[in-house]
């Protein structure tokens, strides 16, 4: 595939389990003399091979702990894969929490700046889309509130309106549409849907496969932090049953 | 290079929107707000000038000023640098779910105090006004210390932030080097009363010789001379030689880590 999007190739990720957290310079001191350092090594994810290209869809599935999170955050430049790497042209918008980097003494206006520069938006592109973000998020009246009164749906409403109010290239979202009431899920789905009508390529992991089925074409299944099958969603999904 | 240069611009809009948060969530709920700024350092200035003009009363003229410029850049030095040491802690939560370069933390912490430094200077003003000080020509030289005092906290906070993710003890040592440090830089004594030999390692401190180019340029009314500038050079590029290498080096480790 040429016009592929993003490009994962031969991608490990290593951790390394401490036994013992050694936090100190002068225990870092004593325990490198006597060679004591000791840790395990755990691979979060083994040789990950794949290609997205531009406009589709993939579902990330597979049980807690598989290495889901640690290749989105691969992918949205976060994490550094400890061998083999990941190309991505264009945009990323990464949805890996809602509201990350909001802060809570600042009001809602005031965290749609914030939040928006985080994630690299044009200041003018804001101000534009202001009125979109109050409308989607329906916080109309709490818009000059500090956000520490907030409640989490309100929160997660804020993070998405801001998130997704232009088109990225690449969508990347984990798990995050379980918050809310089902009116806003349902919203967030529609709007994500926009989003692959206009020629955004979506990353997605859930836990539900209903919800993987009805964005995805394709997915992805890792279990150990090895990649078992990329096919079709519903041969994915019976192989999942099986595991 | 050039990637790094473009990398930044792309960002800079989210250093000013740090600075903006740092600046306006410091005195949010506050009466007097922004206002503390000024009277903060004017409030200190008084307390010390009764207690030590009495103290080192025939030494040095014009106490109040003298006193001023040394805690005008000392304190600089110490909010930045122990803000920044903190930051890429502080910003954890957002390390590990978003892309931002993470050099972006220690330096929007050094830019919103900086900010402050400068309402700082407002209150030095007033005490140059009050105390008659008759500035000189001279006064226009003030952004060479301002600027180097910038560079070396800048150094210094890349350095403390990515040392401190693996070494959180420096969090409460850094408390008692600074305390060091400032009984090291004449603030509030002059530099005569010292011995020799620590008057040698006075010498060496950086923020002793951007201190004494401040008053200079203020209080002297005199042009710092080369050897001055070339002891600030260094200590700047030194200061950011080691942070950019330690950040550059440990700040794929962050997100492990903190």
């Amino acid at each position: 595939m040429s016009d592929s999007i993003i490009e994962v190739s031969d991608v490990s990720v290593m951790f390394r389990l401490y036994r013992e957290r050694v936090d100190s310079l002068k225990e870092f001191m004593i325990k490198k003399m006597k060679r004591q350092i000791a840790y395990d090594e755990f691979w979060a994810l083994q040789n990950i091979n794949f290609q997205v290209g531009k406009g589709e869809a993939v579902g990330l599935v597979g049980k807690n702990g598989s290495g889901k999170s640690t290749l989105l955050k691969t992918v949205a430049g976060v994490l550094k894969p400890t061998k083999g790497a990941v190309h991505v042209k264009g945009s990323v918008a990464p949805m890996i929490e809602l509201g990350a980097g909001f802060d809570m003494d600042l009001t809602a206006t005031e965290n749609v700046f914030l939040n928006g520069a985080i994630l690299g938006y044009p200041k003018e592109m804001l101000e534009e889309n202001m009125q979109n973000i109050v409308d989607f998020s329906e916080l109309k009246d709490f818009m000059d509130v500090p956000i520490k009164n907030f409640s989490s749906g309100m929160f997660a409403r804020l993070g998405f309106a801001v998130a997704t109010i232009y088109t990225p290239d690449i969508l990347i979202v984990d798990e995050i549409l379980s918050v809310g009431d089902w009116q806003f899920q349902a919203k967030c789905h529609r709007r994500i849907h926009e989003m692959l009508e206009r020629g955004t390529t979506l990353l997605f992991v859930s836990h539900s496969i209903e919800e993987v089925k009805k964005v995805c074409s394709r997915a992805i299944l890792l279990n150990h932090g090895q990649m078992l099958m990329d096919a079709d969603v519903d041969k994915v999904w019976e192989r999942y049953n099986k595991i | 290079m050039s990637t790094y240069i473009r990398n930044f611009l792309d960002y800079k809009e989210l250093l000013k929107e740090l600075v903006n948060r740092d600046v306006k969530t410091k005195y949010r709920r506050s009466v007097l707000g922004m206002l503390w700024s000024v009277l903060n350092p004017l409030g200190m200035m008084v307390i010390m000038s009764i207690v030590f003009s009495h103290v080192f009363r025939g030494n040095i003229q014009n106490f109040p000023v003298y006193l001023m410029c040394g805690q005008v850049i000392f304190n600089f030095y110490n909010e930045a640098s122990t803000v920044a040491m903190g930051s890429i802690l502080g910003n954890s939560a957002l390390i590990k779910k978003v892309y931002v370069p993470k050099y972006l933390f220690p330096m929007s912490k050094i830019c919103s105090c900086f900010v402050n430094l400068m309402t700082s200077f407002a209150a030095l003003l007033i005490v140059i006004i009050a105390t008659g000080t008759q500035l000189k020509w001279t006064v226009i030289l003030l952004f060479m210390p301002v600027f180097y005092i910038f560079v070396f906290s800048l150094g210094m906070g890349l350095l403390l932030s990515a040392l401190v993710v693996t070494f959180r003890d420096l969090q409460h040592l850094y408390g008692v080097l600074i305390t060091a440090l400032m009984y090291l830089t004449p603030i509030f004594y002059p530099i005569e009363i010292l011995p020799d030999w620590v008057a040698g390692i006075v010498g060496l401190n950086p923020l002793a010789n951007i201190i004494e180019m401040l008053r200079e340029v203020i209080m002297y009314g005199t042009v710092p001379d080369g050897i001055l500038h070339l002891k600030c050079i260094l200590s700047c590029t030194i200061a950011m030689t080691l942070g950019l290498w330690t950040f550059y080096k440990q700040q794929d480790t962050f997100i492990l880590k903190v």
